[in-house]
């Protein structure tokens, strides 16, 4: 970092340092993966907390989905509800839209990634929502600096996004029942590649440390979101083989060598 | 910067799982009660609804209102919905100042699936009974001025088993009902019928056909209470709440109960006879 000039740090240097910091923080937590499969949007993280939700839900069709610092994201996640609802209250239901909640949260991470005030949020988000058919369907990634993108087919945020997006490149394909899009989001979230490139070091992750929701078209209520239990989950899944079952516990692909491996806890933020 | 568009703050703060309260702080025109009034007595402004009838029995709860909501001595709508799911185990029923009554049914509503969202778990039905108490209360100075919203509640409550029913008066007083409870205009005329046809093993057919006899006679005796129309086929609306959940009686399934007792009536004009003395 230049100090050459009494302090002075050149803005490209500034954001630099303000964007490694963000992505430093997001790549300790585990990944989430957003699919679309033949009734709407499922998303899976592994997520070892019942109560602490990475996948919650926001409006009648739109689902929010995070990894990072969790007071952050959870903060983000309680202003969606009170805008949806709030719009919705004072509008129409049909009037709260996927696509104005990523705008608000897209300006928001923006304008505090920027601000000098504030450090930047060292979160991702999903804003998923579904529409009446598959070609409707809405899956934008935001990241820390409010960059959005409109995703197709699948996405992944977090630790070892790459990866599990590389896994799911090969294997995607649209218009999957429930049940082999939850195999396939299962399995590139335990996939890590083996040192010859095979995948001799994938593991199975239990069904207690998967949170899986979907929003789910054929569903009756006017709200589509719903959680999957691990009751439920345990069905779909059926039986689950890995080539390395015997294998012991993978070092988790997020963690830098000399780092303490994730916990699932957010990191603390060092003061700006 | 694009500050302009950013979420405001007070949305990024914790706190409050309470939509209303949080509407109160940050938007207070929206909420239905907020609004000053002059002084007089507005009553005859607006329509009124009528009648709430609700009956539980073993494994759930029915309530049902009848269509009619009047101004004065005219019919201001007769096809007018005055039940409305609260959220999937409960509902709600209004009497009282149509315009107001819905408008707190939908902040209601709002307020119960948005606890639901921020906290992950839905309240308690005492805690859904009590939250329905005070939006009621902020309601006060309306119902002094004739405004007066006066719901009645009821669901399914998971923990006891059992469907439950609650009553309101207009400043906010919560009283829990047992078996049945009616409100509004015809409601003497209905509880009157009620306490005659209730028995606590009703099954959900029978207690949707005595809430139908119910509304018959308070339709009978209430001239603001709607009988149902056999010419324009509009019915009570009927809403059934479960330990599955709750959903609205079809309209051709209250159109066969309705036609059933109007069809009972045509020979006996006063409707089922009672055992003169004793119990069964």
């Amino acid at each position: 970092m230049s100090m050459g000039f009494g302090g002075y740090v050149s803005p490209e240097q500034l954001m630099k340092d303000r964007a490694d910091f963000a992505r430093k923080g997001i790549s300790r937590g585990r990944s989430v993966v957003g699919l679309q499969y033949a009734d709407g949007l499922l998303f899976v993280s592994e997520n070892p907390s019942a109560a602490l939700h990475k996948v919650s839900e926001i409006y009648d069709r739109i689902a929010f989905a995070a990894v990072g610092r969790y007071n952050e994201f959870e903060n983000l996640r309680i202003a969606g509800v009170r805008l949806a609802d709030m719009r919705g209250y004072s509008y129409d239901r049909r009037d709260v839209t996927g696509r104005g909640l990523a705008n608000a949260y897209a300006q928001t991470l923006g304008s505090i990634f920027s601000s000098g005030g504030e450090k930047p949020y060292e979160v991702e988000l999903f804003v998923g929502e579904i529409g009446d058919s598959a070609a409707a369907d809405q899956l934008y990634r935001l990241t820390y600096d409010g960059q959005v993108a409109d995703e197709h087919g699948y996405a992944v945020m977090g630790g070892a996004a790459e990866v599990v997006a590389g896994y799911l490149k090969e294997r995607y394909e649209e218009g999957a029942s429930l049940g082999s899009a939850l195999r396939l989001a299962a399995d590139a979230l335990g996939h890590s590649p083996g040192a010859n490139g095979s995948d001799g070091a994938d593991r199975v992750i239990p069904v207690d440390d998967l949170e899986v929701a979907v929003l789910d078209r054929t569903r009756a209520q006017a709200r589509k979101f719903s959680r999957i239990s691990p009751t439920r989950l345990a069905g779909l899944l059926g039986e689950r083989v890995s080539a390395a079952a015997a294998a012991p516990a993978a070092t988790d692909p997020a963690v830098a060598p000399g780092e303490v491996p994730s916990s699932g806890e957010p990191p603390i933020a060092p003061p700006l | 910067m694009t500050d302009s568009s950013r979420i405001p703050m007070s949305f990024m703060t914790p706190g409050t799982s309470s939509f209303a309260d949080f509407v109160a702080t940050n938007a207070p025109d929206l909420l239905p009660a907020r609004r000053t009034m002059p002084a007089g007595n507005a009553a005859e402004l607006a329509p009124h609804g009528t009648t709430i009838v609700a009956v539980t029995y073993p494994g759930g709860v029915v309530m049902a209102g009848d269509r009619r909501a009047t101004m004065g001595n005219v019919i201001a709508q007769r096809d007018i919905q005055k039940v409305f799911p609260a959220d999937e185990f409960s509902c709600v029923g209004i009497a009282g100042t149509a315009g107001l009554a819905v408008e707190m049914v939908r902040l209601f509503q709002t307020e119960l699936e948005h606890y639901e969202k921020i906290e992950g778990i839905t309240l308690s039905m005492d805690g859904k009974a009590n939250r329905l108490a005070a939006l009621i209360r902020q309601n006060l100075g309306m119902a002094m001025q004739g405004l007066a919203v006066v719901p009645l509640f009821a669901g399914f409550d998971h923990e006891a088993g059992i469907g439950r029913i609650f009553s309101y008066d207009v400043t906010g007083g919560r009283y829990e009902e047992t078996a049945f409870h009616s409100v509004g205009s015809g409601s003497m005329f209905a509880r009157g019928a009620l306490k005659k046809l209730y028995r606590d093993d009703l099954d959900e057919t029978g207690a949707v056909t005595a809430i139908v006899q119910a509304l018959y006679d308070a339709a009978d005796d209430d001239s603001a209470t709607g009988g149902p129309d056999l010419t324009r086929r509009i019915f009570p609306v009927v809403h059934v709440i479960t330990a599955a959940g709750g959903h609205r009686l079809p309209d051709d399934e209250v159109a066969a109960v309705a036609d059933r007792v109007v069809g009972g009536r045509m020979l006996r004009p006063d409707g089922p006879v009672a055992a003169l003395e004793g119990g069964r």
